[in-house]
């Protein structure tokens, strides 16, 4: 007979066991020993049927295809930007996946991206070697002119864009703030009125801080509302 | 991390007269003083905290030989240390120009030109045996505005100092005893820099302001509002309005900042 060590939800640092037996399965974040099913990160713990998942609290972000990033532009060559989205490679837009207008042979790249500029862009491929090309290709993806960055964990990125967007775009509608959340944790803000942008700023740190918490988007809420007030409240 | 879209935000902030962390242009952030920090090695110590900026001051005394045309005054030395874990600029080695300046102008300067310290009441035998002094101050956290800080956290350190026991036939010093006589302070100089961004004033910048300046000037002032060290920086010029301005504006800040110590 299979034993359950942990209840769901709960916070466990490596080395706990989880479970006794082999009724129960390992998944991400944890391991069989034995009998036992240990944990081998600092994270929530998800039981779903006989399948025991951690949900990480602190990771660093791995490149997937799909996903949208911010980052900056630490190099440009003839033929290809290169740009740092937080990992151990730097990404490459290549040229022909630079810009949506067309791009003359022989042209000036700093023009279109200079070093130090932030880029909001695609990712296309990531190769088995790690090597990740970028496309700037898409709506939505540019580079910023104004406003700041902000640097967040990359495992509470999924919090802080919550259901479908749901946390996002509540954050978006009561500050009016411009918004964009990249996955590698870099988060890009930008508001006519500086002190709502402030604000806007105070709330994604907080759900970083929060994010293992249930209910979250009802004090977020609650936390915007006496901020700026009812008046933009989500009806 | 130092950007230029961050920078050109601060400015373009500033100009609306808003900052980035949403505080007024003359608004300090949260300080900190903890007195006594290292209580067991050091003779004083303090541990200041003005937001994330963190320095730690220390005082050592020794007693030592007077300068030949000083017969009859103790001395202070102040150092300045930037640990290269407390930002990602300063690096190992010997002390930079940055610390260099710290030491000399903010700290040594304000101190000794305030007359703060009495050096006659330092001597133990006249022309033979005195006390010096020495002030260390370590950068723990730098997000810009180490000078106030390292300024707040060396006063704060001397005012924790206990004399340690002085045996005069052995000449001998027993660290592990303190006596109960401070160190006394005639006066408190308080250093506040003020940085011009674009025609506009700001106190207690952070790192990204300051990465964005045009100039600044740090203002050591005492009670009475006289000026006793003026450290410049940055490479914009400052005209005779703009210093006006700025020593007014330090000097109603150091008055607040005073109050910390009372």
């Amino acid at each position: 007979m299979g034993e359950l060590k942990v209840k769901d939800k709960d916070i466990v640092v490596p080395g706990d066991v989880l479970a006794e037996g082999m009724d129960f399965l390992p998944a991400g974040g944890a391991f069989r020993e034995g009998e036992n099913i240990i944990a081998s990160q600092v994270g929530v713990v998800s039981v779903n049927g006989r399948l025991l998942k951690l949900v990480p609290l602190n990771a660093k972000y791995i490149p997937k295809r799909g996903d949208t990033v911010i980052g900056k532009i630490v190099e440009v060559t003839n033929n290809c930007w290169f740009v740092d989205i937080g990992y151990s490679n730097h990404a490459c837009i290549p040229l022909r996946d630079g810009s949506m207008e067309y791009i003359p042979k022989g042209a000036d790249l700093t023009q279109y991206y200079d070093y130090n500029d932030f880029v909001v862009a695609n990712i296309t491929n990531v190769s088995k070697s790690k090597e990740i090309d970028l496309s700037m290709k898409g709506p939505g993806l540019r580079k910023l002119s104004e406003g700041r960055i902000i640097k967040v964990n990359s495992a509470k990125v999924p919090r802080i864009i919550g259901k479908q967007g749901s946390m996002i775009s509540m954050i978006k509608q009561m500050t009016d703030c411009r918004i964009v959340v990249g996955q590698n944790g870099l988060v890009w803000l930008y508001d006519i009125d500086p002190l709502k942008e402030v604000i806007a700023v105070e709330a994604i740190k907080k759900i970083e801080e929060r994010a293992h918490i249930q209910g979250l988007t009802d004090e977020i809420k609650m936390f915007l509302e006496s901020k700026v007030g009812v008046k933009n409240a989500v009806q | 991390m130092s950007n230029g879209i961050v920078t050109s935000h601060i400015i373009n902030l500033i100009d609306k007269d808003s900052r980035l962390d949403g505080r007024k242009l003359d608004q300090f952030r949260d300080i900190k003083i903890e007195y006594g920090v290292s209580a067991k090695s050091a003779e004083g110590s303090a541990l200041v905290k003005i937001g994330k900026t963190e320095v730690v001051a220390g005082i050592k005394m020794e007693v030592g030989e007077p300068y030949p045309d000083r017969l009859d005054e103790g001395t202070i030395i102040a150092n300045v240390e930037l640990l290269p874990l407390s930002s990602g600029e300063f690096e190992s080695g010997p002390p930079t120009i940055k610390s260099i300046e710290l030491a000399r102008s903010v700290v040594d300067r304000g101190l000794r030109e305030s007359k703060a310290i009495d050096f006659k009441k330092l001597t133990i035998k006249k022309g033979e045996k005195v006390w010096t002094i020495l002030i260390d101050a370590y950068s723990i956290n730098d997000d810009g505005n180490l000078a106030d800080a390292i300024g707040l956290a060396t006063l704060a350190a001397i005012k924790d100092a206990k004399f340690p026991k002085y045996d005069e036939k052995e000449e001998k010093i027993d660290y592990k005893e303190k006596t109960k006589k401070g160190i006394e302070l005639k006066e408190l100089p308080i250093p506040v820099t003020v940085l011009k961004i674009k025609n506009k004033f700001i106190l207690d910048p952070t790192l990204d302001e300051e990465n964005a300046m045009g100039a600044r000037l740090t203002v050591t002032t005492v009670e009475d509002g006289r000026i006793c060290a003026l450290q410049k920086g940055g490479i914009s010029p400052l005209t005779p309005e703009d210093t006006e301005k700025i020593i007014e504006l330090a000097t109603k800040k150091g008055k607040e900042l005073r109050k910390l110590f009372k």
